[in-house]
């Protein structure tokens, strides 16, 4: 009964979707408050719906219901109870469902929090938000139907596929969910923009919170996914240029660009066409990266979809989408207005090098990703586009953009004195340069960049903190001012000046790789061997069960200098359901660095054949991403951009319906 | 102390971070151990998503490991281990694509997206320039009287 109430609250939702992407619209042609009124409603109401839906199969899913097909194929009633619950979004059907929920959030997010909005403005991204939901509610309900039942239902489930049973991946999908369909509100507002054919700063304002958000999520998303391959493929590796990982950074890429423009949007009026097509250009490359996925175009651990009539369904949506919208853009975009000068030295024009850059590397990462797809269907020629095609293109564009940062961050608004701002960051600047000079003069035959890359991630992370600096003396030498100063400054510029010190951070982590050890060896009991600074010896193995798998564990103590530090248990993963095998690397934190120890199958006379790396300051690449999404979270808690506070924006929209 | 110490533990090991071998393949000689590794991060595993055959856990790329290995060991150099696995799994086997005809959009994609977006701000600006004219002769001498006129009130 829940199953069939889930099908139908689905059914439902689709309706009002339509009905949402229709009727305020209509209403906004016709001048008329009632009718765009009811986007309102209908976006709060789809929202009910499908979050009636998706509880309905969470149910089914946490009861073992194996009635239902996609209970069955993914599920296994010795499962834990968390994996039960994420294997709802642990398959195609269910995920697309998770989509369309977050989609429906969003869009009820804006219902409700878009008072102070013009009201045509509000009820056309309605409209098109509820045209995105009916889109995807429809492929569900035809091609990808989660309530399916299965007659006669099987007593047990086909499990889970066991790379799916972890802690990371259960909250893997609906961060980068999050992300994805979070500019999905971005792209509605600028399709909005462009019907109503005007946009100015209070669009920008209203829109920015939103792509803080999504690009919050996104970041966290890809950060997660990296820490799991990493720690699950076993082999240390956290980044493979993979199709799947592009799919989610080229929405980053642009929806970063974005976050810069529409900050130039916001401040000075100026760069409006070029916001407008980079919430397009985000948004539409959720919906590629949805595509790439979803279709099983790519054959990866990602791709659990095979069905042809899906991957032509989600192109026909990419394709109305993308099109549309860029038709869209074409027709009407040059009649919105340009406002706004700015000298090419000054933090617009920085900032519009920084949006080269960043869109560049997003066009490198596209062509890399598309080009052997391509290339395959035009010549039938195979081609690989791997990690050195990546490095050589988006690799060198970021590092570019990471050595530009810290002078766009310190230059002014309008006309900026780019000598003056040299001379501040000389002191940053210095020390990077040290940094590289001892990390060649002491390091040989390492990798080239990596001396460089450290460099300039102390360049970025100095260069950062002056400005900071500078900016809170302006106040005074004393304690009490400095404090005042710095509590004076706009919460938008601290959330830049953690979002770029992460930066720094990361770019350390990934520097620090070129500096760690890698040992392969067969481990025997008690000949300790040694791997970074330590000591690492093998004290037994053993086998025991978990609740759906058995495993056989190493037990490995490391010790430094003879002191014990810690132990380490990296583990083989057997799950019976499925006849599949995981790795489940051990690894110690120890100093931001780690000791990452990843087992094969052990030999016959007990020792185990095992890669070992000690990585140092490894950990930094993650904390670092984490400190990026900190300064968008510190962004959004700028008073100028919270919902509906702003008493200018109500200004602007009462001057544009004046108007 | 100890931070000091690993940081310049740190900086003395100058082994580059690299991937999954088993150890019974590893040959005896670290020279030729270098070379191996090398050619075979560049190499694709055929089977996998985008891995590498130094990465892959997958049965054909251990094949292809060992067999790198042992070419190498006969004393071929990189090239010709590189070209033969060419010449019997294509260019599909190489992570970084050949640059020829069938490639050239790809390696110039990223240059002339630079190049095309450089070009169009450059010509954004210059249009922003000529739509903000500087003041004629004649305005100038007018807005010099009415700034005296105003001074004079």
């Amino acid at each position: 009964m829940i199953v069939e109430g889930g099908h139908f609250a689905m059914i439902l939702a689709l309706a009002l979707a339509i009905v949402q992407s229709v009727v305020p619209f209509w209403g906004a042609r016709r001048n008329d408050l009632a009718l765009m009124g009811v986007g309102v409603s209908a976006a709060v109401g789809q929202f009910a719906f499908v979050a009636l839906a998706f509880a309905a199969l969470a149910a089914a899913h946490m009861t073992s219901d194996f009635s239902v097909l996609n209970v069955a194929e993914n599920s296994h009633s010795a499962m834990p109870m968390i994996y039960k619950f994420s294997g709802v979004w642990g398959n195609h059907e269910g995920s697309m469902l998770l989509w369309s929920l977050i989609l429906a959030t969003f869009g009820a997010l804006v219902a409700v929090t878009g008072r102070a909005l013009p009201a045509r403005l509000r009820a056309d991204a309605l409209s098109v938000q509820g045209l995105i939901g009916a889109a995807f509610l429809a492929f569900i309900l035809a091609t990808s139907n989660p309530f399916e039942r299965l007659v006669p239902s099987p007593f047990e489930g086909r499990d889970l596929n066991p790379i799916l049973q972890d802690l990371g991946l259960a909250i893997h999908p609906p961060l980068l969910y999050l992300g994805y369909v979070g500019f999905s509100i971005v792209f509605s507002f600028a399709a909005a923009a462009l019907i109503e054919g005007r946009i100015d700063a209070a669009w920008a304002r209203f829109v920015r919170p939103f792509a803080l958000i999504a690009w919050c999520f996104l970041t966290l998303g890809i950060a997660m996914g990296s820490y799991w391959a990493y720690y699950t493929l076993g082999w240390g590796g956290f980044w493979f240029w993979d199709p799947v990982e592009n799919a989610s950074l080229m929405p980053w890429l642009a929806g970063t660009a974005f976050l810069h423009s529409v900050a130039v949007m916001e401040k000075r009026d100026a760069l409006k066409v070029w916001t407008i097509f980079l919430a397009i250009l985000a948004f539409s490359f959720s919906l590629l990266g949805t595509f790439l996925v979803r279709s099983g175009v790519l054959t990866s651990v990602h791709a659990f979809a095979s069905d042809p009539r899906r991957g032509v369904f989600i192109l026909g949506i990419l394709a109305f989408f993308i099109a549309g919208s860029l038709a869209l853009f074409a027709w009407r975009a040059p009649m919105l207005k340009q406002g706004g000068l700015f000298a090419p030295i000054s933090r617009e024009g920085a900032l519009v090098l920084n949006n080269l850059l960043l869109t560049t590397a997003c066009a490198s990462v596209f062509f890399g990703t598309l080009y052997p797809l391509a290339l395959e269907q035009v010549t039938g020629a195979k081609i690989t586009v791997g990690a050195p095609f990546f490095n050589m293109t988006c690799g060198v564009l970021l590092l570019t953009l990471t050595f530009l940062t810290p002078f766009g961050f310190s230059l002014a608004w309008k006309r900026g004195d780019l000598l003056g701002v040299a001379q501040r960051l000389a002191f940053a600047l210095l020390a990077g340069l040290i940094v590289v000079v001892m990390l060649i003069a002491f390091v040989h035959g390492g990798p080239v960049l990596a001396p460089i890359a450290a460099g300039l991630a102390i360049f970025i992370m100095l260069g950062t903190l002056s400005e900071v600096f500078s900016r809170v003396r302006r106040g005074g030498a004393k304690l009490s001012a400095l404090f005042s100063r710095a509590r004076g400054l706009p919460l938008s510029f601290w959330g830049g000046a953690v979002a770029h010190f992460g930066v720094g951070v990361l770019l350390l982590g990934l520097a620090a790789t070129g500096f760690g050890q890698e040992v392969i060896a067969t481990l025997h009991v008690g000949s300790p061997l040694h791997v970074g600074p330590y000591e690492v010896a093998l004290d037994s193995v053993n086998t025991r069960g978990g609740p759906n798998y058995q495993e056989t564990v190493a037990h490995i103590t490391v010790r430094e200098n003879g002191a014990l530090v810690t132990t380490i248990e990296p583990a083989r993963r057997q799950f019976a359901a499925r006849q599949m095998a995981t790795t489940q690397a051990g690894i110690a934190t120890l100093n931001l660095g780690q000791l990452y120890i990843s087992i094969a199958d052990p030999t016959p006379d007990g020792s185990i054949p095992a890669r070992m790396y000690w990585k140092p300051l490894v950990t930094l690449i993650w904390l670092g991403a984490i400190c990026m999404a900190l300064g968008g979270a510190v962004s959004l808690t700028d008073r100028r951009l919270r919902f509906g506070a702003p008493s200018r924006a109500r200004a602007g929209a009462a001057a544009m319906v004046a108007s | 102390m100890k931070a000091l110490r690993l940081a310049l533990f740190a900086l003395l090991i100058a082994i580059p971070a690299a991937f999954a071998v088993q150890p019974d393949e590893v040959m005896s000689d670290p020279a030729l151990e270098a070379r191996a590794r090398s050619l075979s991060s560049e190499l694709r595993c055929l089977v996998c998503q985008n891995q590498s055959i130094d990465d892959s856990d997958a049965s054909l790329a251990k094949d292809i490991r060992v067999l790198i290995r042992e070419r190498i060991a006969k004393g071929e150099s990189n090239e010709a281990v590189r070209d033969f696995l060419v010449s019997r799994y294509g260019d599909f086997i190489l992570l970084k694509p050949p640059f020829k005809l069938e490639t050239l959009l790809l390696w110039l994609s990223a240059p002339l997206t630079l190049l095309l977006g450089g070009f169009a701000i450059w010509r954004a600006t210059r249009r922003v320039a000529t739509a903000t004219p500087a003041l004629s002769a004649d305005e100038e001498r007018r807005l010099a009287e009415i700034a005296r006129a105003g001074e004079g009130s």
